[in-house]
């Protein structure tokens, strides 16, 4: 038998899964606004060395 | 040829979220109660999965440990540390998981009994090391070569440990962990088994897009000093991360 | 390779005679740490699980002490760089301190144990002497094997004495797991129990495994 009751312990299992689901979305968007930020830091360096490599 | 780590990312995402809801849906719609846990049991369809992606991290990471060591590229050193970087933060929420059910099933919110957990807490002290210790060796080559090494021995510490801890736990507490022994109704192992899948596949998701964010950093870097000029003065600050591929 | 490890051997063993500078440093702290459990724990005697708890923790971060030590003078006076050069295998260096670790762990415990008996257990020492011994040797040489392993990992880092406990520590639980079932019913006030052989069997195979380890990457800890 469990040592806390269903209505005690209920909370806490279903607090741990929405919590998880949470932080993996948190953890999603943060990455993919910060790959799109240094994608484009690469493409617009890449356009600059072309510039720089290419007129030299 | 610099390796890219992002391909099949997008495919890899929609994969896990849809097989992630999938089974959280069937947790909480298809298996049932269980007969003396009740509603608490659930939580293993989290904690359990967790801890055996986790686990199965540290092995990989001590796997591409091995190959790095082997053949010096340093791309399987990325690996290694994304494999054990995440499988630490999946560890934690093994812990904390585990936490919960204990205080469900026994009232503490630690149990000495559980061989199970005392191992992998065991195991996630060990490898909580391996940042600390890349992070004080300076030389790049080093750092990765040492790493390798540690990763190696923890990746074969983890079944050692395992086995060491189950021999001392089962004299004196028998184990009690049977809800996912052999006694599962069919419902309940595939509802496990799919929490288990989809588990592995968020873990390598999560592992590809850090890889492809520090390849991508990698990268950047390179292109930054190359566009300043070779002898640029940018200082590589000490960094725990492989900083080269 | 044997000539080379006995070389070393001789020459960590001579140095430590000369200075003297870990073995009375691993005693006193050895016996310090008795005076203390008896105080933590507010007890005169112990016995059993207790007892065999006690010896290992001792032991344990006594070997810990010896491990900081070990490498030491290779790293601040460039015996790596002058081992590095000499055309012996790799291997050896390992062989020589896994020696002399193993070499001073037996000599604290020629030092503890009798401390041990006069200062905390309640039962007769000569209780189960052999077997006492026995188990002493095996967890022993598996304190050596990883002990150097994490020793050498250790030194070229900039945090040594933290990186040291961090990492041997959790490695060295299955030795005190086995070690600590193993001698606690060897120390019982009502008469020894005889030995549950599982516990060798583990120390053993945890020996085994993390040698065939050591043996395996050692080399790449030294590579420049």
């Amino acid at each position: 038998m469990p040592a806390l009751p269903l209505d005690d312990a209920g909370p806490y299992v279903a607090g741990a899964y929405l919590v998880f689901l949470a932080l993996v979305l948190a953890y999603v968007a943060i990455m993919a606004v910060r790959q799109s930020r240094i994608q484009q830091e690469v493409d617009e360096i890449a356009r600059l060395l072309e510039q720089r490599d290419g007129g030299a | 040829m610099r390796p890219t780590f992002g391909r099949g990312l997008k495919t890899l995402s929609i994969a896990s979220a849809v097989i992630l809801t999938a089974a959280f849906a069937m947790v909480f719609f298809y298996a049932p109660n269980d007969a003396d846990q009740g509603f608490i049991q659930k939580i293993f369809y989290l904690h359990v999965p967790l801890a055996i992606v986790a686990l199965c991290g540290f092995v990989a990471g001590g796997i591409y440990g091995l190959k790095h060591l082997r053949s010096g590229d340093r791309a399987h050193d990325l690996r290694s540390y994304v494999a054990i970087h995440q499988a630490l933060i999946l560890g934690v929420g093994a812990l904390a998981t585990g936490s919960i059910w204990a205080r469900a099933a026994w009232g503490h919110w630690w149990v000495w009994d559980e061989p199970t957990l005392v191992s992998f807490l065991i195991v996630f002290l060990l490898f909580a090391c391996y940042q600390p210790l890349r992070f004080s060796i300076e030389d790049p080559e080093r750092q990765a070569r040492y790493a390798a090494v540690f990763a190696v021995v923890g990746g074969a510490f983890v079944p050692l440990n395992f086995m060491a801890v189950r021999l001392a736990e089962s004299l004196t507490h028998p184990r009690v962990l049977s809800t996912t022994g052999g006694a599962m109704p069919g419902s309940m192992r595939i509802t496990f088994l799919l929490s288990l899948v989809a588990m592995a596949i968020l873990f390598i998701t999560l592992c590809k897009y850090e890889l492809s964010a520090k390849s991508t950093r990698i990268q950047l870097r390179g292109m930054r000093r190359r566009l300043a000029g070779e002898d640029d003065g940018l200082a590589l600050g000490r960094s725990a991360a492989p900083q080269q591929v | 390779m044997r000539s080379a490890a006995a070389a070393i051997i001789r020459k960590d063993l001579r140095l430590e005679l000369r200075t003297w500078e870990t073995l009375p440093a691993m005693a006193i702290f050895a016996v310090v740490c008795f005076v203390l459990f008896h105080f933590a724990l507010d007890r005169e005697t112990v016995e059993g699980d207790l007892a065999a708890g006690v010896l290992w923790m001792t032991l344990l971060f006594a070997a810990v002490l010896a491990i900081n030590r070990l490498f030491v003078a290779e790293r601040e006076q460039g015996g790596f760089d002058g081992f590095l050069m000499a055309p012996v295998d790799r291997f050896s260096l390992f062989l020589a301190k896994a020696t002399v670790l193993l070499v001073f762990l037996v000599a604290l415990e020629a030092i503890a144990v009798p401390a041990f008996v006069v200062l905390l257990l309640g039962p007769g020492p000569g209780q189960a002497l052999p077997e006492l011994l026995g188990v002493l040797l095996l967890a022993d040489l598996g304190i050596a094997v990883v002990g150097t392993l994490v020793g050498a990992l250790a030194v070229q880092t900039r945090a040594r004495d933290l990186i040291v406990p961090l990492l041997a520590l959790p490695l060295m639980i299955p030795v005190v797991i086995a070690a600590a079932q193993a001698t606690a019913p060897l120390l019982l006030e009502g008469g020894a129990e005889p030995l549950v052989g599982r516990w060798l069997i583990v120390l053993a195979l945890y020996d085994v495994v993390f040698g065939l380890l050591a043996f395996a990457l050692f080399d790449f800890l030294l590579e420049d």
